[in-house]
């Protein structure tokens, strides 16, 4: 047997492999689905209603048909197919009818030679509205007699999860209250895409999405189609963060293509974009901290609601999701939680970044600083008295199978050196420092500590498996192989993962990436920071079936030449080897490719039982963050000066991929707790724009420091984990808590604003108590 | 759409008084976002970013005249001896920006969130039109700026530029928004101490309909000034409670309202602040040169 360490394979895993979209995307070469053109095509736009809630009486399109270079005008009655489409109930119409029940609702298509003649075309729509009360607010909502935003009622989705004994003695108890502002994923580049009718009456759709194959099952029943005629590929995606998982514009591009028989190009502007896509969900929460003196948590009790806004969505999971990580990464015994969410008539709410679990995270954070105070120690000795570990026992009744290093990522993340104290300042470095609003005055530094965790994959029995296919082939430079997977680069990375998975299985230079489309099967969303672990699998599967086969064709080669292959077979570069020795050229061996088709499945979870009991998740991947603040606490200005985090990674199979992920993650969560809100008023969006919509700028990003925990995940191809949400779910809570620590303040509401910080407004009071469980059902 | 491209001052202005519909672009930060958001769909356009007339400046016997094309780029670069407006022009936009848009423009487009306007009022400044055949006609900035988003220009004139009075003494421009970069004024203060005049002057925006003066701070800071025997003495302390006594009455100027990006109450509070502050900081100045 050799002994010799296996030598690296060049741009394998493990390395900080440039990206291979990186260059393109830098010269301004790459092309996004904004960019998609054909010869003849048209443009198609939305007519939207104006109303959260109203009656469509009569709908005249007749003004807009005659408008010159008009070539369709589509109402409801048009959708050839089924009239709703759902990612987990089938409740969202193609286009409203009878009523509509947001603003921004689509209600009407045109297409139209340009964009300029269709948005003049769809003006002349004339619809007659009865406007009708909105349900603005997530508790009234659940109150008797609350108007019904559906027939069926308001309750979207309701979860109980009750461990141990809930009604437990503690020695001291925290009580706390807590709500999260409406976000934004303020992808760069809005919806886009184009349809191109195709000679079997089919449509070819590239579009830039999340997930191909979900489009297409939702797709294809409106369009009466089946499956196989409606193709689609993915085009150059500006960004997700969860906007892309529903459907958009997909449906509404092939109408008009099937109707007109031309090419149908969609792209929604910036201020279309806030109307046409879900948004993080704004959310409630009552918590209940019961712990023995010595801070050992004892008693949690949880009540959350979330406001779905008007279509299901992926309302359902994400409060499957806050629901069970309403405790935090700790050892709770006894726990209750309910969590509800809720139809208004406000804009649908769904997937960003963080699923719920950064609701959850502001709110336990807080909580756990709270009964810090309360018992006495210090927040971090808090936090590791209580953390979870492999064999600990979640609220679901769920065991840690897998890595579960949180003490480390806490003891790690605390030792990570402070910020630096300038001896002498930049102006631009106070808080608001650019408005020269600032000689240093009355400043407060703050420093917040928070962890939390996140899901790796779907959930709850879901079994979301991707597949790839690889193929061997002789190339012209020697033998390339080609990754065709669904998987969709949303600008994460996914696709240089998996041409750095495939180098290292089969140990070939030359890998190609198919162009991501339905001719090979779902590889599933790219969300729940899930593609390195299930297309990267799918991935490592079709290349060792690959090599399998490959080498089979190597033995047979050899047994006809009467050679013995004692050793093991491998390929280097372009040649296979055994024993150090080279045999022969790969290409020898392609006449013929070389194909495989592989499907990775992830172990397998269970739906939650009445009493929220269930093995629900795959695993859990967890991070630590410290911020340091500094707020001007005359003005309420605030500047982030530091943030510090250790994420827990499983293995890094591209380190500087993994720390763009943790600064995108924190810019985002920065976002969220100092800026970024989606503001409502009956139903009414106030500032769908980048005027009003603030997200953090270059000068608002501290830097981060960052360091990875890597303790292999068993089970998981090379250990990984997914990388993409965990610094999203604690970053705002390590700011907030930073800020409270600035300022004394309780700042239970995020976005923190700067009347919170300076006590202009008061804290944030619920309502009442809150809403009853029982009113629920 | 009629498009016009004048490569004179005169050739604009017989444009201007034959088409009085047309519109005049100068660095388009404003004007194509209205076109880009359906707002506006002007008959004609009249290009003047390019009249070299609208780019120059001048003294002429204490005054400045600032030409209404001049981009904040260039503000930030050549006219360091006017610091409030150097500070202003700094927080409009990006780079991007400030390379296209004017002052000129900020005074069409009249915003009371317009960076620039605070400084103008604090100068006392006057708006310099024109019309075909060189006629001027000069208007207070106040009565140039008569309302949100509007102004006293006529369709047959174009904005020249803006003149004031070159003072002597310290000064500052701040603006507070919710972020560092990129972001509309929630408020807006710009404080000038006009040695020679023995006046000290405060401008607000963003937190009225226009741009506000406070006068009644103006008048009690000036006299405090004088009673302490700073002006001439820049030494010579205040009597406690003079900075905290601007600010309450520079907040009493505001007349703010709550919208998307601030709430009345913190724009108020915020000009007490600011007001505070920008004396404090202008004393401490004129220590410094002493
Ligand atoms: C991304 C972005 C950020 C911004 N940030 C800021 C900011 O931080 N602070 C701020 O104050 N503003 C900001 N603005 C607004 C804008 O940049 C300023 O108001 C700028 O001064 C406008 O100048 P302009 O040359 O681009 O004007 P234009 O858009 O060309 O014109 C604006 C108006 O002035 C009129 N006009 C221009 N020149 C003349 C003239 N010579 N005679 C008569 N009328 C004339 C035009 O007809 C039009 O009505 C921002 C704009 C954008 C797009």
């Amino acid at each position: 047997m050799s002994t010799k360490v296996r030598e690296r394979t060049k741009g394998g895993v493990g390395e900080s492999l440039r990206r291979v979209d990186g260059a393109p995307k830098v010269k301004g070469q790459f092309l996004y689905g904004s960019d998609l053109w054909a010869e003849d095509m048209l443009w198609g736009f939305t007519v939207r209603s104006p109303h959260p809630h109203a009656r469509i009486r009569a709908i005249d399109i007749s003004q807009a048909l005659t408008y010159p270079g008009v070539h369709a005008a589509l109402v409801a009655a048009d959708v050839p197919g089924k009239k709703t489409y759902g990612l987990e109930i089938v409740d969202q119409p193609v286009l409203a009818w009878e009523r509509v029940r947001y603003q921004g609702e689509p209600v009407a298509l045109v297409a139209a030679a340009d964009l300029e003649t269709a948005k003049r075309a769809a003006e002349r729509i004339k619809v007659d509205y009865e406007v009708l009360p909105a349900v603005a607010d997530m508790e009234q909502a659940l109150r008797r007699g609350a108007p019904r935003v559906h027939d069926h009622g308001n309750v979207l989705k309701h979860i109980h999860i009750e461990h141990g004994n809930p009604d437990v003695r503690a020695d001291l108890w925290v009580d706390g209250y807590y709500e999260t502002g409406m976000q934004d994923q303020a992808i760069l580049g809005p919806e886009s895409g184009m349809a191109v009718p195709a000679e079997d009456g089919g449509v070819d759709l590239y579009v830039a999405t999340q997930w191909l194959h979900v489009d297409q099952e939702q797709v294809a029943p409106c369009l009466d189609l089946p499956k196989e005629k409606v193709r689609l590929h993915l085009a150059g995606v500006g960004g997700a963060f969860g906007s892309r998982e529903d459907v958009s514009m997909h449906i509404h591009a092939c109408m008009l293509a099937l109707r007109t028989g031309r090419s149908v190009k969609m792209v929604y502007s910036r201020e279309e974009s806030f109307f046409g896509h879900v948004h993080r969900h704004p959310a409630r929460i009552w918590m209940r901290h019961g712990a023995s003196r010595d801070g050992k948590l004892i008693c949690v009790r949880v009540r959350m609601v979330i406001d779905g806004g008007a279509y299901a969505s992926s309302s359902p999971a994400v409060i499957t999701n806050a629901s069970t990580f309403a405790a935090g990464p700790y050892e709770v015994p006894n726990v209750l939680i309910d969590g509800t969410a809720v139809f208004t008539n406000n804009p649908p709410c769904g997937a960003m970044r963080g699923f719920g679990a950064v609701q959850a995270c502001f709110g336990y954070e807080a909580q756990m600083d709270k009964l810090a105070a309360r018992v006495g120690i210090d927040p971090v000795e808090l936090r590791l008295r209580n953390a979870l570990s492999t064999g600990s026992v979640l609220p679901t009744g769920q065991v840690i199978r897998g890595s579960a290093p949180v003490r480390e990522v806490i003891r790690r993340c605390a030792a990570l050196p402070l910020p630096p104290q300038p001896v002498e300042r930049d102006p631009i470095t106070y808080p608001g420092g650019a408005g020269n609003v600032s000689r240093g005055e009355r400043l407060r530094q703050g420093t917040g500590f928070a962890i939390g965790y996140k899901n790796i994959a779907y959930s709850a029995g879901f079994d979301d498996s991707a597949e790839a296919r690889v193929k061997l082939f002789a190339g012209a430079g020697g033998p390339v192989a080609e990754v065709h997977s669904a998987a969709a680069e949303v600008g994460q990375g996914v696709h240089t993962v998996l041409v750095q998975i495939a180098r290292e299985e089969l140990g070939i230079d030359q890998v190609t990436l198919h162009p991501p489309d339905t001719m090979v099967g779902s590889a599933g969303s790219s969300s729940a920071s899930r593609q390195t672990m299930m297309s990267g699998g799918a991935v490592q599967l079709a290349c060792r079936a690959v090599r399998d086969q490959l080498f089979e064709r190597v033995r047979q080669w050899a047994r006809t030449r009467g050679l013995t292959l004692a050793g093991e077979l491998r390929i280097m570069g372009a040649d296979v080897v055994t024993d150090g020795r080279r045999l022969a050229p790969v290409v020898d061996f392609l006449e013929q490719p070389v194909v495989a088709t592989r499907v990775y499945h992830h172990r397998k979870t269970t739906p939650m039982d009445e009493r929220g009991q269930g093995d629900v998740h795959v695993t859990f991947a967890f991070a630590a963050q410290r911020a340091v603040v500094e707020v001007d606490e005359e003005l309420g200005l605030v500047r982030v000066v530091q943030v510090a985090c250790v994420q827990d990674v499983g293995h890094a199979l591209n380190p500087q991929s993994v720390y763009g992920q943790i600064e995108g993650g924190t810019a985002q969560g920065l976002g969220l707790a100092v800026m970024e809100e989606i503001q409502i008023k009956d139903g009414r969006v106030l500032n769908p724009s980048f005027t009003d919509y603030l997200i953090p700028t270059i000068l608002d990003m501290p830097p981060v420091v960052s360091e990875l925990v890597e303790e292999p995940e068993p089970g998981v191809p090379f250990g990984a984990k997914g990388v993409g949400e965990p610094s999203t779910v604690v970053s705002t809570a390590a700011i907030a808590a930073a800020l409270r620590a600035a300022t004394g303040r309780e700042l239970n509401r995020v976005p923190v604003r700067p009347d919170d910080l300076i006590g202009l407004e008061p804290p944030r009071k619920s309502s009442g108590p809150p809403p009853a469980v029982k009113g629920v059902a | 759409m009629r498009i016009h491209l004048p490569r004179t001052l005169d050739e604009a202005l017989e444009i201007k008084a034959t088409d009085p519909e047309a519109v005049p672009l100068a660095g388009g930060t404003d004007l194509m976002v209205l076109l880009n958001f359906d707002r506006l769909r002007p008959a004609a356009m009249l290009e003047v970013s390019r009249l070299p007339e609208l780019r120059a400046w001048r003294w002429e016997n204490g005054t400045f005249l600032l030409g209404a094309g001049v981009t904040y780029s260039r503000i930030v670069s050549s006219l360091t001896e006017f610091k409030p407006l150097v500070e202003a022009s700094r927080t409009v936009g990006s780079p991007q920006i400030r390379n296209r848009a004017t002052i000129g423009g900020n005074l069409g487009t009249a915003s009371p969130a317009g960076d620039a306007l605070p400084v103008l009022a604090a100068y006392d400044a006057e708006v310099v039109l024109i019309k075909a055949g060189g006629k001027t006609r000069t208007l207070p900035w106040h009565q140039f700026l008569v309302g949100p988003k509007r102004n006293a220009l006529a369709p047959d004139e174009l904005i020249l530029g803006v003149r004031w009075t070159v003072t002597r003494g310290p000064g500052s421009f701040s603006k507070i928004g919710t972020r560092n970069a990129m972001v509309i004024a929630v408020a807006g203060l710009c404080l000038v101490m006009d040695e020679g005049q023995r006046q000290l002057r405060v401008a607000l925006g963003s937190v009225g309909p226009t741009i506000l003066r406070a006068p009644d701070a103006e008048a009690f800071a000036s006299k405090a000034l004088t009673g302490a025997g700073a002006w001439e003495d820049p030494r010579a302390a205040l009597p406690p409670r003079v900075l905290e006594e601007f600010g309450e009455r520079v907040a009493a100027a505001a007349r703010p309202i709550d919208d998307v990006r601030g709430t009345a109450a913190y724009r108020r509070h915020a000009c007490r602040v600011l007001g505070r502050r920008a004396l404090a900081w202008a004393l401490e100045d004129r220590k410094l040169r002493g």
